[in-house]
């Protein structure tokens, strides 16, 4: 792939309105309009600053485990006999997923602002985790809204909230899960605005959520690019993260934006394959339309009523996506592409047996395209794929596929 | 044109306000909707507000999100929302009408296919929840291409200098959004709203509606002080369901709503003679 792109542009977005070319924006009920203009100029005051900067890497360092090392998976890209394979390991940040780099950096603007409420939505439960922790670390008070869907098949991640302190509520509107769980998560807000922080868990929802959320999950690939450079001594031939919302993807790619030599690609999960209809694959097979605040593509029937999704995992099992994404599909500077549910299961179990490694689900899809793209390469050329997040929530779907009881139903 | 603004002459020099009952178009079923809102209109309804259904809608409370689901499962979209709005047009072309709803469906058939159509129905005016000034532009130049007032959403929380903001570009009239919540939640402050009211009125000669958590005749007379309009939502969807779900027929339901909004209607006539 070549791009050819002016490496400039990627400082240039969002724009003062939010926007990312046409995506992104603020599309929210009118009585949200002054937080998020409270929650835009708080932040626009904070991201320049040393000591707020200072205390956020502090944090990282401290209570996350950063910088989470970059791994080379020998055992696994000889096997495959191309391209090597380095692993990005956010699954040892504390709590086990990047998510926690985004919910530290706003749990410490929810500190500025003086909010003693936070708010959160989840769909594997890693998020609300995340948010649980912060919650519990700062003593605020936590709920996290989860679909009916996902409580069941996200279990453990439940009690690990309801252990931390925080109260789950599981939605039952529409389709009962990540994306029902947000626009009740924004219900929740419109009413208790004035006490309440929303911790936004991906890079998607109105300005400036998508752009403060991208600049916390930067930290991953500022580190990997050094790291790349360190032990490979050049910068990598492809980048590979799944995408739901798109935070670790984002995370990732955008400090290496404006290296043209950098291939880019976005795994969204292709459930029973993008051919059935049966995915959450919208940069794949959507259209671009509005939903949570921001315009995006997104699965939608030919009335723009948001259609059901599919996907064996939790996390990626939403209808639209980071308006960064969609900008940058647009622009032709990342590839977006798709595993379906059965070749991340296949991934799940070729990288516990092989590295060592049990990965999250959503994560699986990033390593079932590094594999088919690892083999197309040649052993000079090297790939970082995000692994972001330990799988170990989803040990109980991984047995019900495989039809083993493990007593727990 | 627009019927809002000529309704709204006439009620302030009559010192008569507006009674605005709020509907989910398709709810349950597409059968019931027209012969509802003729009945609104013979119970003392000035403005009917048609919701049209949206697979997420998000400043809805339990009551209006059912009733959105309920007319998903029955088929109804846009389109079909503006062929029962040209079908009530048949036999009533006084009374206005007003879509709300959510910015996606519009975004699918594109604004000025939104605009022609709805005029074509005999539309009058739009709210779009998720459409603040701010990314209202657009459909703004296709709706006032059409001469439909685009209205426009004020909250406990919008500033005093958004107000401005806001007013600049509204027309037919101004919804005001009673309290920090979603639809059909909670009860009123009539004092902060009777404050708010005041503020808005300082930057607009626009009529002023007054909706979310009016639930009967009382809250209404209470807000028709101060109010030009009051809007009925979540008690009218609510009833109807609730006497369908027990074993009513069409009837029933529509001679439910009948009682509710005579006696706001009545309510408010009270609060207004005084």
């Amino acid at each position: 792939m070549t791009i050819d792109i002016n490496p400039d542009l990627y400082a240039q977005v969002p724009d003062e309105h939010g926007r990312f070319g046409i995506y992104g924006g603020k599309f929210v009920a009118e009585t949200l309009m002054s937080a998020l203009a409270e929650l835009e100029s708080l932040y626009n005051d904070l991201k320049d600053d040393p000591a707020f900067l200072r205390e956020f890497d502090l944090d990282l360092a401290h209570y996350v485990g950063r910088p989470s090392p970059l791994y080379e998976a020998a055992r696994w890209s000889d096997m495959i006999g191309g391209g090597r394979i380095y692993l990005k390991r956010e699954d040892l940040n504390h709590t086990g997923a990047h998510k926690v780099n985004n919910t530290i950096g706003q749990a410490l603007l929810a500190k500025y602002m003086g909010k003693k409420r936070v708010i959160a939505e989840t769909g594997a439960g890693q998020h609300g985790v995340a948010s649980a922790t912060v919650a519990a670390r700062l003593g605020l008070e936590c709920h996290v809204f989860m679909g009916e869907e996902d409580v069941r098949r996200q279990a453990l991640n439940v009690y690990r909230m309801k252990l931390l302190g925080a109260e789950v509520i599981p939605v039952t509107s529409g389709s009962k899960t990540l994306k029902d769980a947000m626009n009740e998560a924004l219900r929740d807000w419109v009413t208790n605005v004035d006490n309440t922080f929303y911790i936004i868990g991906t890079v998607a929802g109105p300005h400036p959520y998508p752009m403060l959320v991208r600049d916390f999950q930067s930290v991953i690939g500022r580190e990997a690019r050094a790291q790349s450079l360190t032990m490979t001594g050049k910068l990598p031939d492809a980048l590979v993260a799944c995408v739901g919302g798109g935070s670790n993807a984002i995370g990732l790619f955008h400090p290496f934006l404006s290296d043209n030599e950098v291939a880019m690609y976005g795994v969204e999960a292709g459930g029973k394959g993008v051919e059935t209809g049966e995915h959450a694959a919208p940069l794949s097979a959507g259209i671009p339309g509005v939903l949570h605040g921001n315009r995006t593509y997104l699965m939608q029937d030919e009335n723009g009523q948001i259609m059901h999704t599919h996907s064996v995992s939790a996390g990626l099992d939403y209808p639209g996506v980071g308006p960064e994404h969609a900008w940058l599909k647009d622009i032709g500077r990342v590839n977006y592409v798709d595993a379906t549910d059965t070749e991340a299961l296949a991934a799940f179990h070729r990288v516990t047996r092989v590295e060592g490694i049990m990965p999250a689900l959503e994560t699986a899809h990033a390593l079932a395209y590094a594999e088919k793209l690892a083999a197309e390469m040649t052993p000079d050329q090297h790939i970082i794929v995000n692994l972001s997040g330990r799988g170990d929530k989803d040990i109980l779907t991984v047995a019900e596929i495989d039809g083993i009881d493990l007593g727990t139903r | 044109m627009s019927r809002l603004g000529p309704l709204f002459n006439t009620l302030r020099a009559e010192n008569r306000r507006a009674v605005v009952p709020y509907l989910v178009a398709g709810d349950p079923d597409e059968a019931l909707t027209v012969p509802l809102m003729h009945s609104l209109v013979e119970a003392g309804a000035d403005i009917i507000e048609v919701g049209v259904p949206f697979s997420d809608p998000m400043s809805e409370g339990p009551t209006i999100q059912k009733g959105h689901e309920r007319a998903l499962e029955g088929g109804t979209s846009l389109l079909s929302t503006l062929a029962l709005v040209k079908q009530f047009r048949e036999t009533n072309t006084e009374t206005p009408l007003v879509l709300m709803g959510y910015a996606n469906p519009l975004e699918r058939k594109g604004y000025a296919a939104v605009a022609d159509a709805c005029a074509e129905a005999g539309i009058d005016g739009l709210i779009t929840v998720d459409l603040p000034p701010e990314e209202v532009a657009a459909m703004n130049a296709e709706l006032q291409r059409q001469n439909i007032d685009n209205i426009f959403l004020i909250s406990p929380t919008t500033s005093d200098e958004r107000v401005a903001t806001i007013t600049a570009q509204a027309s037919g009239f101004i919804y005001y959004v009673a309290l920090k919540g979603v639809t059909g939640a909670g009860h009123l402050d009539t004092d902060a709203v009777e404050a708010h009211l005041a503020t808005i009125r300082q930057h607009t000669n626009l009529p002023v509606a007054v909706g979310f958590g009016i639930k009967d005749a009382d809250t209404a007379a209470t807000v028709a002080g101060c109010a030009d309009a009051v809007v009925v939502g979540s008690a009218l969807v609510d009833l109807v369901a609730n006497d369908l779900s027990s074993g009513g027929s069409h009837t029933s339901a529509i001679s439910g709503a009948h009682s509710l909004i005579s006696s706001i209607r009545n309510g408010v006539n009270l609060a207004t003679s005084n």
